[in-house]
């Protein structure tokens, strides 16, 4: 469709994000209007799961958090592409086996990698 | 989905670097300390074997891989380009690496990886093939830049190109995905014939190319997104500074190229002010803010950006002898600036920084070879013939006055002059100041070797160009 450019697939994308926008809005709104406002210095404060707080959350952690982190992302990573191709496995044959091989194969050597560098020591 | 034997022959370049970083990625961690110098020639060797399979596929042209990547002479030249920047890069970078106390085996595998998304990037013939491909090379930099990670400097210039570079791939893909809805395909062939039929004038097209242009922009440094180069080439280990400056404005111009030739050459003229625009303000920008850094990377990165709005001159000329002048230019920027960097490597010692200019007082006392070495690469790097330079920007300028643009061409003739100021500065302080200390600069053997195949290359290339000009001038034509 040369020259036509309004997107009319996206008319219900557009109708969907306005209700979801609309539903979170009108919650809140509705909320506000209609608790009962009693305000005291104790609700005010800031807390964690009940307790006060007794320090700046913003404190240096060990590394190590980042590596487990980093290390979890990537094998999520693989699982998120090995379930589309588990289910479309019978179209793609011969080439789809032998792309998913290389895939892992390069993931394996990252994992030998962080291994043998002791990623995964925890002392 | 069809694979055939011949889709892995075409490729094979690009497996046999992906392979052989994955090896050094294996066997670096089994390897005692004071040995992880043979990763450089594993390196090394990868590169050779490489610069072979490309040299035997030189002048085949086929589409693989479901019309995801091409093979053709125009991506072939880029490719040997790359190639002997990074065999110039790993030289240059073993014994640094070991002064800088950073000799850790994985920077070669990063080395190779970068090349691989570069060398992917050139291949690329589908938007998605090209995006893979720039996302590892930027990727891999980040890492690069940041190697030297004991040093304030290299962490904030990896944090900066990092924030800059995610951000700058973000505006490329919006681009992307802006043609992807508007022809439905991410092929370059297919865009091209989609745009035959359509409305140029529609904004969303015009969006599309100005995203696109940002996107590529950052990546070549051209103005206004430059303003990471500096910084980033002052903080980042001196050979990825040559790397970076080098490979990755080769494989971006390379991509930049063929993708508004091949996908968007129908529409050339509604890019063809903007791209005017930009590289008139990259030349004026680069070679007037270079006059005034007293740090020889900074200044190199100027100048780089200058060098970046003179090529962007061939491209937006777009015609033949416009592809061919560009293709031309970079190969020639290429040996120019990887040998300045690597000038730069020598001054390196002890607790001397070495990148002030200052730095370079009575080198022609210090190490007599490097100096003259240093003069060919700035006489090169302004232009002034019988060096390389010349004969590079002389083709741009011809492109410029061929297709009536004679204005342009004489705002780059100005701006050389302007740019011979810094360029011939570096020339006296190594001659006509004296030198801070008696010493005598010792190079590395492999320093040397660098120096010396970039100097010939450089005279080589302004005395007698004829066979390589007649080499750009056929892989040009295949370009679509």
């Amino acid at each position: 469709m040369p020259g036509n450019f309004i997107p009319v697939n996206y008319l219900p994308i557009v109708i969907f994000i306005a209700i979801a926008l609309a539903f979170g809005g009108v919650t809140l709104l509705l909320g506000t209007l209609l608790r009962p406002r009693r305000i005291y210095k104790a609700k005010l404060t800031p807390y964690e799961s009940g307790n006060i707080p007794f320090s700046d959350a913003r404190a240096p952690f060990p590394l190590r958090y980042y590596i487990i982190a980093m290390i979890f992302v990537i094998f999520d990573i693989e699982t998120v592409f090995l379930y589309p191709w588990a289910v479309v496995y019978d179209k793609i044959g011969l080439y789809g086996l032998v792309e998913m091989t290389l895939f892992i194969s390069v993931l394996l050597v990252g994992y030998i990698y962080a291994w043998k560098k002791g990623a995964l020591e925890w002392d | 989905m069809t694979f055939s034997v011949t889709d892995i022959g075409a490729v094979l370049p690009e497996i046999l670097i992906a392979v052989y970083a994955c090896a050094i990625l294996l066997i670096e961690p089994f390897l005692p300390k004071d040995r992880r110098e043979i990763l450089a020639y594993f390196g090394l060797a990868a590169l050779g074997l490489a610069f072979i399979a490309t040299w035997q596929l030189l002048w085949a042209d086929l589409t693989v891989l479901n019309g995801m990547f091409v093979l053709d002479p125009f991506g072939n030249f880029f490719k040997l380009l790359l190639y002997v920047a990074a065999i110039m890069t790993i030289l240059l970078s073993m014994g640094y690496l070991r002064r800088e106390r950073i000799d850790l085996g994985e920077y070669y595998a990063f080395i190779l990886l970068a090349i691989c998304g570069m060398m992917i990037m050139v291949s690329g013939s589908d938007l998605v093939t090209v995006f893979l491909g720039l996302e590892l090379m930027s990727i891999t930099f980040y890492i690069l830049v940041g190697f030297k990670r004991f040093e304030e400097k290299s962490l904030e210039a990896s944090a900066k190109y990092f924030i800059l570079g995610s951000f700058s791939s973000g505006i490329l893909l919006f681009g992307i995905s802006l043609l992807y809805g508007l022809s439905g395909t991410t092929n370059l062939e297919a865009v091209a014939l989609h745009l035959r039929g359509a409305d140029p004038g529609n904004p969303a097209w015009v969006l599309a190319v100005i995203l696109l242009v940002a996107g590529f922009g950052f990546k070549i440094a051209a103005v206004p997104f430059h303003m990471w180069a500096p910084d980033v080439y002052e903080g980042a280990p001196t050979p990825v500074t040559a790397f970076l400056s080098v490979g990755s404005k080769a494989a971006s111009f390379a991509v930049f190229l063929r993708v508004f030739m091949e996908a968007l050459g129908g529409i050339h003229a509604d890019w063809r002010f903007l791209l005017i625009l930009l590289s008139v303000i990259t030349i004026v920008m680069g070679s007037v803010v270079a006059l005034v850094q007293t740090n020889i990377k900074r200044m190199l990165a100027y100048s780089g950006i200058a060098h970046s709005g003179y090529a962007l001159i061939g491209l937006l000329v777009g015609d033949r002898l416009g592809i061919f002048s560009l293709m031309l230019y970079m190969p020639i920027y290429a040996v120019m600036t990887l040998g300045a960097f690597g000038v730069v490597t020598l001054l390196r010692r002890g607790g001397v920084e070495g990148d002030a200019i200052d730095d370079f007082a009575g080198l022609a006392k210090k190490n007599r070879l490097a100096a003259l070495a240093m003069l060919i690469f700035m006489f090169s790097l302004a232009g002034i013939p019988p060096t390389a330079g010349f004969i590079a920007k002389f083709y741009i300028f011809m492109a410029a006055v061929n297709v009536h643009l004679t204005w342009l061409a004489v705002l780059g003739v100005i701006f050389t002059a302007v740019s011979a100021y810094f360029y011939l500065k570096v020339v006296m302080v190594m001659y006509m100041k004296e030198p801070d200390e008696e010493v005598h600069l010792a190079a590395p053997p492999a320093v040397v070797m660098v120096l010396a195949v970039a100097a010939v290359a450089v005279l080589l290339l302004g005395i007698y160009p004829g066979p390589f000009l007649d080499y750009a001038q056929n892989a040009a034509l295949k370009i679509r």
